[in-house]
């Protein structure tokens, strides 16, 4: 690869990172760089600066914290997710995308957070995110702050991070039931960004929903929160007519192009095909429900 | 006692490729491993438009960059008489664009500097005013009465028409047509797609002004035909002129053509005095080197009502880009789309064909086939798909009624090439035995009432290959032979270098397995060259599967002229007259004293040191092989699919593969052959083709866009076989590389429209991309062509 000439640093604190990325106009964080890179390659992308935070210790760890939440560092690699064996109890939406992500070669050196940084709108994690209503936490010049995921993003690769924030970690807050959820994408061939993705997460207790997010990748203009689909099932019991209205109300939601990937239409028609077999997949079994 | 082919690595041994000591160490030597000193890098500026006039070109913030040693315009390139080229289709293509831009990557200069980066700066430096003209992205576009002339560079080109075409039957076609019970009609369309093998296109262009010898290191196919194109093109003689392709990471028909960026190193070695390298990044190579196919079918078959088919009927346009440059070898316009249904007993057929200039990446190449027959086999097997359901019959029963027998051979096939040897309802019986065809319809039923869609679909076809004899060959007026050179030293060791030129096929292993069955000469102590034009016989290159054909039956024969004269240094060593003397593997011995013996290695040595009076001494030879005939590889495809009817996503569930493609030189290498060929059938089917926007931008312009199956999607393969051996081939070989390529799309296909079969749906053109299986399944309404994609904003 053959991109424009920058400078490159790689500092060992978060001080000094921020502290480099206040120095320059046009300065770029690199964490798993599988967007970045490909994007200097093609020279769409000409950062002056690139601040490597890969040698900033604390940020690769990634677990349920004695509050109940769950935190995920700056540093932590798709393929971190994808082989954890403790994640799937605690953030089963995460757990099932993470095997989704790209494919093996980008999974390794790719971050969660850096993916929902870069603000894609087909990117799949910002739909998990926004499925649990989770937050970003951007560390900067003068502390610390803790931005919601719908806050966060702004529009296609637009986030509200300052030129000299850092995103350090995603947090997801406790769960006041038993965490449920799923993810679905299709996608033309592994690696291949999702014509459709489609994230549930939900918080039941017995067969009753008590909380329900679920979050839509590749059929908008950024990551769409379906809050009325959800809205739709929370109280319920998933039975086969909320189901048939969540999925709907998630098509509705979506406000997909046709293109090569699809038409408008087909697409809309997925994001309700998968709603409705990732809410299915936790409804009662027959015999609970006799 | 005569050796044991198999352990000396002769005739039928898998014998690991000995390529790949080096290939799995990183010691592979390709192009851009070359560096000589003193080298200079090249980069290519591309516009960015498909159809434009340039008004200017400033490259004055080019020439200001410090390390910037060279701009090449169009201009400058015409002041040498080297801004257009000749194609291999006697038409002319553009070096660097000095009037207009015709399709979107076509080069307008270049920028040779210090190093990459510094040319890749310049280029961005250069300042390219474009005038834009209204693009054209399909062949019906380009035919359109008032479409804008895009070769208004030609003299007497007043459309965008290239070509009409027509070969076969037209009064006996009709008469049989009339006689019809049934005609079964459909139009379809193959995409375009690209080889896009994984190495891209490169050279290091070496001018040595004090000797005049021109070396070009270069991704070739074929050295041999650049080394005479740029003796013909640049007027440098032919013996100043080395061409030397080393290692290539993979070819596919894509390694074949002339393309600018060499013409454009090579001057610009000769005007620097200095190597200078090019080395074209991916989204360069998809976007302007040869693609393949992009080509419309209007299909159809006469038919009685019980099976048997009359008559056939194609009409094709082809979609060829802004220059008419296929590097096609055949004598014909449009291939080989004649060789369609050559494994079919068909009385009539006629063929006519147009060709159009759109403005699209030229240079059709032969991506994994011989020229068209890809084309030509998947039309072939859709519109006999169509035709059985048209007619109600069984998809097997009608190729059974249909298949030329085997006791018909030698066989004039529909269009008129001759068919030699093969069995092909024994295939299709081994296909359908191993399928589980015969429980299939049942299997289909029961799981259609549980509200699964399955599908089996099968592609029968037999494939000329072996470019080829000079009755229906030449490029340039030269006879498609090839050649080997064997040398044996006086240890019996040996050399062997031919005309052909691998590019991942496994010549250096399988060409000394054929020296071994002949002369009993262990396959190891065989040390195999080809690709430099300086040391290598004269040859074709590597494509159109021609390589075991001509190339390895040259080896066959060289080493044949070989065992002649070791005979007579045999007779001579033995004291028997020549005529006593019997061969058995690797050693002559007394007719009826079979303990007296020489081995060939103990007549190497006695040809550098003891030959009878008169005799040359030396064991070396070569051999020019001009085929009799193409060799006619027979295949037989089932696939077996799952349609999910919610989101239009097929799985394959099994494919079966029945290949004859005769004698096996190396099954594991043919069994790899087949493997990769059904993987990329697999894609066409499913996923890789080039398409354009309206305003002709390729999408399709890097591996996000442009879709190659991973080992993820990529279904398993079960392998059978059958040996009909070639009746003029030396060895009884044929062609395989590419029969599973040409033949594998249409089992795939059928296999869908088997499961869509109670829809009514009759054709989905590929790539059967899950929105497109749902559409036609949600509609009933076939998917057809490839119009250009339309973004909503």
């Amino acid at each position: 690869m053959f991109p424009s000439r920058f400078r490159y640093e790689a500092p060992s604190s978060l001080g000094e990172a921020v502290a480099l990325l206040a120095s320059h106009d046009d300065s770029k964080v690199l964490a798993g760089g599988q967007s970045l890179i490909p994007m200097m390659k093609l020279r769409f992308a000409s950062p002056a600066l690139l601040v490597d935070i890969n040698n900033i210790p604390g940020l690769d760890q990634h677990g349920a914290q004695p509050d109940g939440s769950y935190r995920i560092g700056a540093l932590v690699r798709h393929a971190d997710l994808e082989k954890s064996t403790t994640l799937g109890e605690h953030q089963p939406t995460i757990a099932a995308a993470a095997p989704l992500i790209a494919d093996p070669i980008v999974r390794t050196r790719g971050t969660f957070v850096g993916s929902v940084c870069h603000a894609d709108p087909q990117g799949d994690w910002a739909s998990c995110l926004v499925a649990l209503d989770g937050s970003i936490v951007a560390h900067g010049p003068t502390g610390r702050r803790t931005i919601p995921v719908d806050d966060f993003v702004t529009g296609p690769f637009q986030t509200v991070l300052a030129p000299d924030e850092i995103a350090v970690e995603a947090v997801i807050g406790a769960a006041s039931g038993s965490r449920k959820g799923g993810y679905l994408k299709l996608e033309r061939r592994v690696g291949d960004f999702a014509t459709v993705g489609v994230a549930v997460a939900l918080e039941m207790s017995g067969s009753t929903v008590t909380k329900a997010g679920i979050g839509l990748t590749g059929v908008g203009s950024a990551t769409i929160n379906a809050r009325e689909a959800a809205d739709a099932i929370v109280g319920s019991s998933l039975g086969d007519d909320e189901i048939a209205v969540a999925a709907e109300a998630a098509a509705a939601a979506s406000s997909p192009r046709s293109d090569h990937r699809g038409s408008a239409d087909y697409k809309r028609h997925v994001v309700a095909t998968f709603v409705g077999r990732l809410l299915a997949q936790h409804q009662p079994a027959e015999a609970e429900v006799a | 006692m005569a050796l044991d082919e198999i352990k000396i690595g002769g005739l039928g041994a898998s014998r690991r490729r000995v390529e790949d000591n080096r290939f799995i160490r990183g010691k592979g030597n390709y192009v851009d491993d070359i560096v000589l000193p003193g080298m200079l890098h090249m980069e290519i500026l591309r516009s960015p438009l498909a159809h434009a006039r340039i008004t200017s070109i400033d490259v004055s913030g080019a020439w200001a960059i410090p390390g910037v040693r060279l701009v090449l315009t169009g201009e400058m390139m015409a002041a040498r008489n080297l801004a257009w080229m000749p194609t291999l289709s006697y038409d002319t293509q553009a070096v660097l664009a000095t009037d207009k831009v015709r399709f979107q990557g076509q080069e307008v200069a270049c920028v040779v500097a210090d190093d990459p980066y510094t040319a890749k700066d310049g280029c961005e430096a250069i300042v390219v005013e474009y005038e834009p003209l209204p693009p054209i992205v399909n062949p019906y576009q380009a035919m359109a009465a008032d479409a804008p002339l895009i070769r208004d560079d030609k003299v007497n080109q007043t459309d965008n028409k290239i070509f009409d075409w027509e070969v076969g039957d037209k009064e006996g076609t009709d008469r049989a047509f009339a006689q019809a019970d049934v005609v079964s009609e459909i139009d379809m369309h193959y995409p375009r797609s690209h080889p896009s093998p994984i190495e891209t296109c490169g050279s290091v262009a070496d001018f040595d002004r004090s000797t005049s010898k021109l070396t070009v290191y270069m991704t070739s196919q074929a050295p041999h035909i650049i080394r005479a194109a740029v003796a013909l093109v640049a007027e440098i003689p032919e013996h100043m002129i080395r061409i030397i392709a080393p290692d290539l990471g993979g070819g596919f028909g894509n390694k074949v053509p002339v393309y600018p960026g060499y013409v454009m190193s090579i001057l610009a070695s000769i005007l620097t005095e200095r190597p200078v390298k090019w080395i074209e990044d991916k989204s360069g190579n998809l976007i302007s080197t040869g693609f393949g196919r992009d080509v419309y079918l209007k299909g159809q078959i006469a038919m009685r009502n019980d099976g048997k088919i009359l008559g056939v009927r194609m009409h094709t346009d082809s979609d060829h880009g802004a220059f008419f440059s296929d590097a096609q070898p055949s004598k014909f316009k449009i291939g080989l789309m004649h060789s369609a249904f050559a494994c079919y007993d068909i009385p009539a057929a006629h063929l006519t064909a147009t060709g159009v200039y759109t403005n699209k990446a030229p240079g059709g190449v032969a991506y994994r086939c011989s020229f068209r027959v890809t084309e030509a086999m998947y039309f072939q097997e859709r519109m006999i798909c169509a035709a059985a359901d048209d007619l109600g019959m069984d998809q097997a029963e009608f190729r059974r009624v249909n298949l030329v027998r085997d006791d018909d051979f030698p066989k004039r096939t529909p269009f008129g090439f001759l068919t030699d040897s093969g069995q092909y309802e024994k295939c299709l019986d081994i296909g359908l035995e191993a399928i589980g065809y015969a429980d299939f319809k049942q299997e289909q039923q029961a799981a259609r009432k549980r509200g699964r869609l399955l599908g089996i679909g099968i592609s029968t076809m037999t494939e000329p290959l072996g470019a080829g004899n000079s009755r229906e060959y030449d490029i340039l007026g030269i006879k498609m032979f090839d050649s080997a050179e064997l040398r044996v030293h006086m240890t019996g060791k040996a050399i062997l270098r031919t005309g052909a030129k691998t590019q991942g096929q496994g010549h250096e292993t399988t060409w000394a397995q054929i020296v071994a069955h002949e002369l009993g000469i262990p396959a190891d102590d065989i040390l195999v060259e080809e690709g430099d034009t300086d040391t290598a016989p004269f040859g074709m290159g590597t494509y159109a599967s021609r390589s075991t054909p001509v190339a390895g039956a040259a080896v066959a024969m060289v080493s044949r002229k070989i065992r002649a004269k070791a005979r007579k240094i045999a007779a001579h060593l033995l004291e028997v007259s020549e005529e006593d003397i019997e061969w058995e593997l690797g050693r002559f011995y007394v007719r009826g004293a079979q303990d007296r013996g020489v081995s060939i290695q103990e007549c190497a040595m006695a040809a550098y040191s003891n030959v009878p009076d008169g005799m040359e001494p030396g064991l070396e030879n070569n051999a020019y092989y001009d085929p009799p005939n193409l060799t006619w590889p027979f295949a037989c495809y089932i696939a077996k699919v799952e349609v999910d009817p919610e989101t239009g996503v097929w799985d394959v569930l099994r494919v079966v593969a029945v290949d004859d493609c005769g004698v096996r030189i190396n099954p594991m290498i043919v069994e790899g052959q087949i493997m990769g060929g059904l993987t990329e059938a697999y894609a066409m089917a499913n996923m890789q083709f080039l398409t354009f926007d309206e305003d002709g931008n390729c999408i399709g312009s890097n591996y996000m866009d442009y879709l190659l199956p991973t080992a993820w999607e990529t279904p398993g393969f079960e392998l059978h076989e059958v040996v009909t051996p070639c009746p003029h081939h030396p060895i009884g070989a044929k062609g395989i590389g590419e029969c599973a390529t040409v033949g594998g799309p249409a089992a795939f296909v059928n296999a869908v429209m088997d499961a869509l079969k109670h829809t009514g749906v009759r054709n989905i053109d590929m790539p059967l991309l899950p929105d497109r299986v749902h559409d036609a399944l949600t509609t009933g309404n076939d998917i057809s062509g490839m119009p250009p994609v339309k973004t909503e904003a």
